[in-house]
């Protein structure tokens, strides 16, 4: 049913349910909104109507409406810039920052905060109220995510993507009244918490209360150390993001100025993510083949993902068999770089640096991990994300939109279109799916795309012929889709050989340490389109082609699933159910 | 669903059981995506059994009824009536509602926190007292009002909190 309405004089219509708010947008009227936060492609919606921020006039009604979750009515009129609207969301604004911190100048979220946003878009050059401040603990505990909590504005953002997304459960409102934030039970810590580090809350987070732990300066000091070899992996989603730190276009895929830039950086070698990401395809594909031949174990889960990894061990320890060993690409390419590479170039494995630049938190988290750490040497060292990499960038003085295309170092630079698709939601799955089609059918399958399995949808199943096996596959991203499907294999009524799953709604792309995207998730969408535009223009798409993942099993390695394979490449899981 | 403290004793063994019963008396099958509107009764219930509500206890309540323990002691923390931790054995309550705070109830509790070297809603270390706010008892005609677990003393003054300490026995 349509309702017609007026906002400012102008008539629109609008499908009944809808919000003040939502119809505004029709018009292109913007009404100011702060608590307010949707992933459209994910239908994702957090309206709690907390901050007041979007109050309207409505004509016949006495007080002021929260346009963000006041539901349209027949014949309504709404004004949204009258003197008292505008004066009241100036007061509320003014109460907000009453107990605000104004250390906007060194907030890690300085320029993307959208409370600073709002106070320069309606002009707030003085503020009326001083209020008391709060005086909470800075949580700085985990290796991942930093919790500011004197500048929690108690929108509730970050709860959404806690306990609706993701389904994992730690953040909640706690306390009432000038204590009031958003904290784990009992106050604790984020490190004694089941947080996966997924960093979902920091991208929903509007203030500086919710940002990543910092690790820019140690990479400045490692590169500043002459007894170091530094080297650096990157992520394959963070090529197709980065470019919106600078003011490029969302979807800009920047591959070569990223390397420019990095070289330029003074990392002594810059390799990629993806050389790992075709050896976890090796390996996991290997695992793959046997489990399901041998029908046994099934489904086999994927393992790259840091946080999805953590979930399973708190949530679902009773199915802590059923993902595959093999390690993240990360800790793989940490693992290669501190063995093969280091023995190659004659330098020992504690002075050699590994940093990686991931689209991620809980990949900080990951490499911190004590099992990653033989002899007390870490395989990874340093994990800086998307958003960390362009600050030093920036902070360098490099101009990196004008940067000329640079090329990855050898032999841990080498990669395939395969690799680069890990960045999306399907990308892992379908890469395996290319080089299982060959393996089986024992030659080169000239159908590699597996479009069946790409695309935002939360949860996507699909019988694939691999190589004359039909095989049942499904991917899902997000942690409460990934409960779901958890459950349903639980119950018994899911019957998969195969599971690809990403603790992020869209995959790597969307990123806890992706440049902020604000709800905008058509950045998302370019971004996801970019990567398959990477894959489909590079000469090599399938990881088992890769000729220095070939030279890596003949001269160290062996065989995939060798037993060096199995020391150098492969984990175990824990299980977390009591902590 | 079985108790989640590794080391609890018999006692609370039982404890646990029995508040397992209660919540599965309640009618959750019949609306399970309404759960967590039983979860002040069920709190209610436990702190009367504990005493408090400790965190193995607000795991066991989140278990039970399929939400968070975030969202659990998000409840518990936003309800003064509800603590999770122990209790002292007097309870020494201030009215802080209007009519109290008008006739200075504000005094009032500054002494009593003065003279037991605690803040509001804490116990003190010898586990005699806990001393707590809360807002109307409904006899604003003596303010400003104290109580002490169940008896009343009407017409406070910071003078008088010496004496009503002197009172309690134990």
């Amino acid at each position: 049913m349509k309702i017609n309405l007026k906002i400012n004089d102008q008539p629109v219509s609008v499908d009944s349910g809808c919000t003040i708010l939502e119809a505004a947008e029709k018009l292109e009227i913007k009404i100011p909104t702060l608590c307010h936060f949707t992933m459209d492609c994910f239908n994702v919606e957090h309206r709690s109507g907390s901050c007041r921020v979007c109050v309207v006039e409505v004509k016949g009604r006495p007080n002021l409406a929260p346009a963000c979750c006041t539901p349209v009515v027949e014949g309504m009129e709404v004004r949204t810039n009258t003197l008292r609207a505008i004066n009241a969301r100036r007061t509320i604004l003014d109460l907000l920052l009453s107990n605000h911190p104004k250390d906007c100048l060194t907030c890690p979220k300085n320029l993307e905060c959208q409370l600073q946003a709002l106070a320069q878009e309606m002009g707030l050059h003085h503020l009326l109220y001083k209020g008391e401040q709060s005086t909470f603990n800075k949580d700085l505990s985990s290796f991942a995510i930093a919790r500011d909590l004197d500048k929690c504005i108690m929108c509730r953002r970050c709860e959404t993507a806690c306990n609706k997304v993701q389904t994992v459960g730690v953040l909640s409102g706690v306390n009432r009244g000038f204590r009031a934030v958003v904290a784990p039970a009992g106050m604790k810590r984020l490190a004694d918490t089941e947080c996966v580090f997924c960093g979902q809350c920091v991208q929903a987070c509007p203030v500086g209360a919710l940002s990543e732990i910092d690790y820019k300066y140690p990479v400045w000091r490692a590169l500043n150390d002459a007894s170091k070899t530094v080297i650096v992996q990157t992520a394959p989603a963070v090529r197709v993001a980065i470019g919106e730190c600078f003011g490029m276009e969302p979807g800009a895929v920047s591959t070569g100025k990223m390397v420019t830039a990095l070289r330029m950086l003074g990392f002594d070698k810059v390799f990629d993510t993806d050389f790992a990401a075709d050896l976890t395809i090796m390996e996991e594909t290997t695992e793959l083949i046997d489990r399901v031949t041998k029908n046994h174990d099934l489904p086999i889960l994927t393992s790259c993902c840091p946080g999805w990894v953590k979930f399973l061990e708190h949530q679902f320890p009773e199915l802590i068999y059923m993902p595959s060993s093999a390690k993240s690409p990360q800790q793989m390419f940490g693992a290669i770089a501190k063995s093969y590479y280091a023995e190659k170039i004659g330098v020992k494995p504690e002075d050699l640096i590994v940093v990686s630049v991931m689209p991620c938190l809980a990949k900080k988290y990951e490499a911190a991990r004590p099992e990653f750490a033989p002899n007390g040497v870490r395989d990874v060292d340093i994990v800086i994300s998307t958003r960390e990499l362009a600050d030093m960038i920036r902070e360098a003085g490099i101009q990196f939109e004008e940067l000329e295309d640079g090329v990855y170092d050898s032999p841990l630079g080498e990669s395939t279109g395969a690799a680069v698709i890990f960045g999306a939601t399907g990308g892992v799955l379908e890469a395996a799916l290319r080089t299982a089609a060959d393996w089986i059918a024992g030659q080169d399958v000239r159908e590699i795309d597996f479009k069946a399995v790409r695309g935002m949808a939360g949860i996507k199943e699909a019988t694939v012929n691999v190589g004359g096996i039909e095989l049942r596959a499904a991917v899902c991203s997000g942690l409460g889709n990934a409960r779901k499907l958890l459950e349903k294999i639980e119950r018994g009524e899911a019957n998969y050989h195969a599971i690809e799953i990403m603790a992020c709604p869209g995959g790597c792309i969307n990123g806890g340490g992706q440049p902020y995207h604000h709800g905008d998730t058509s950045r998302l969408e370019k971004r996801m389109a970019a990567l398959y535009r990477a894959d489909a223009g590079l000469p090599i798409r399938k990881s088992h082609q890769n000729p220095d993942i070939i030279k890596l099993y003949e001269e160290f390695l062996g065989e995939p699933g060798s037993h060096a394979a199995h020391k150098l490449l492969h984990t175990a899981y824990i299980d977390r159910k009591n902590g | 669903m079985s108790c989640q403290c590794g080391n609890a004793t018999p006692a609370d063994r039982a404890k646990f059981e029995e508040l397992g019963k209660y919540i599965s008396s309640l009618p959750i099958a019949e609306n399970p995506s309404r759960s967590r509107g039983f979860l002040i009764q069920t709190l209610h219930r436990a702190q009367s059994m504990f005493g408090y509500l400790p965190e193995e206890v607000q795991k066991f309540v989140a278990a039970e009824l399929k939400i968070s323990p975030a969202d659990v002691y998000g409840v518990i923390s936003f309800y003064s009536f509800f603590t999770d931790k122990p209790l002292g054995r007097h309870k020494i309550n201030v009215c802080t509602g209007t009519a109290c705070f008008v006739k200075g109830a504000g005094k009032v509790l500054e002494e009593f926190k003065r003279r037991l070297g605690v803040s509001e809603g804490e116990t003190t270390a010898d586990g005699r007292f806990f001393l707590g706010a809360l807002r109307c008892v409904g006899a604003c005609s003596l303010a400003p009002v104290v109580m002490v677990d169940d008896r009343v003393y009407g017409n406070m003054t910071a003078e008088k909190v010496a004496d009503v300490l002197a009172q309690i026995a134990d």
